[in-house]
């Protein structure tokens, strides 16, 4: 189902994940978001922000494992464990915080 | 616990040309949430999915070749090249990407885990490896 930011429509697959990961707009999170009903805080942007610069610098989303590990690394070992993550999206890290950053369902994700 | 088997999995053949590659870079990220003691090994024109510099952008293939970089995160522990294979092709591990690999609890690093073989060598991985997949 398609969505629309700012007046704008956006394509998305079946799972409603961004068609095209180039057309990606922060507002893009903020819809799908509110489409759950939940506002994203800065800590939800971290992790969005995160995954955009992750697949921007090896072209996959990764697993859930490979992310709980390198936010930890980059973003405080406070917030490098499945809790803190799945708190911030119960949905599940990979799924629904790549999903928000316009990034494909993570390789592997079922 | 179940025991932890040595995987090896073996590529020969050239990226983009065929959809070989990337399925068996697919297989290996999906793999690694098993656990398994991971191993790749490059040979004939498979050497060319880890040479330096590639573009896809006339093709309409999605260049994977940042992604090799990331499998030292997905516990990935090495990715043997056939020395003959890169000798064959005018290549040296020069031309080759390079692939860190950190152990997050022990901060243990190596900074490439990209490591050319002789014969001998292959022959006694591939002995010794409990599964093979071959692509």
């Amino acid at each position: 189902m398609p969505i629309e930011v700012d007046g704008k429509t956006f394509e998305t697959d079946e799972e409603g994940y961004l068609a095209n990961i180039n057309d990606w707009v922060p507002g893009v999170a903020t819809v799908m978001a509110a489409e759950d009903e939940l506002d994203l805080s800065d800590e939800h942007w971290d992790i969005i922000n995160f995954l955009r610069d992750y697949y921007e610098e090896y072209q996959i989303a990764p697993a859930v494992r490979v992310l709980t590990k390198a936010v930890g690394k980059k973003l405080g070992k406070d917030k490098g464990n499945s809790k803190y993550l799945y708190g911030l999206f119960p949905y599940g890290p990979g799924k629904q915080a790549c999903r928000y950053a316009g990034l494909p369902k993570p390789t592997g994700c079922v | 616990m179940s025991e932890i088997k040595k995987f090896m999995y073996l590529n020969r053949r050239a990226p983009y040309g065929t959809i070989y590659a990337w399925e068996s870079l697919e297989v290996v990220l999906i793999g690694a949430a098993f656990d398994q003691e991971v191993s790749l090994m490059f040979v004939d024109d498979g050497v060319f999915q880890l040479v330096k510099g590639s573009d896809t952008s006339e093709s309409d293939m999605k260049n994977f070749l940042p992604t090799y970089r990331t499998l030292g995160d997905y516990g990935v522990r090495h990715m043997f090249v056939d020395q003959a294979s890169l000798e064959a092709r005018g290549l040296t591990t020069d031309d080759l990407i390079q692939v860190e690999w950190e152990d997050w609890e022990t901060e243990e690093e190596v900074d490439n885990i990209v490591e050319a073989v002789d014969a001998d060598k292959f022959k006694e991985l591939m002995a010794e490896s409990d599964v093979v997949f071959s692509f």
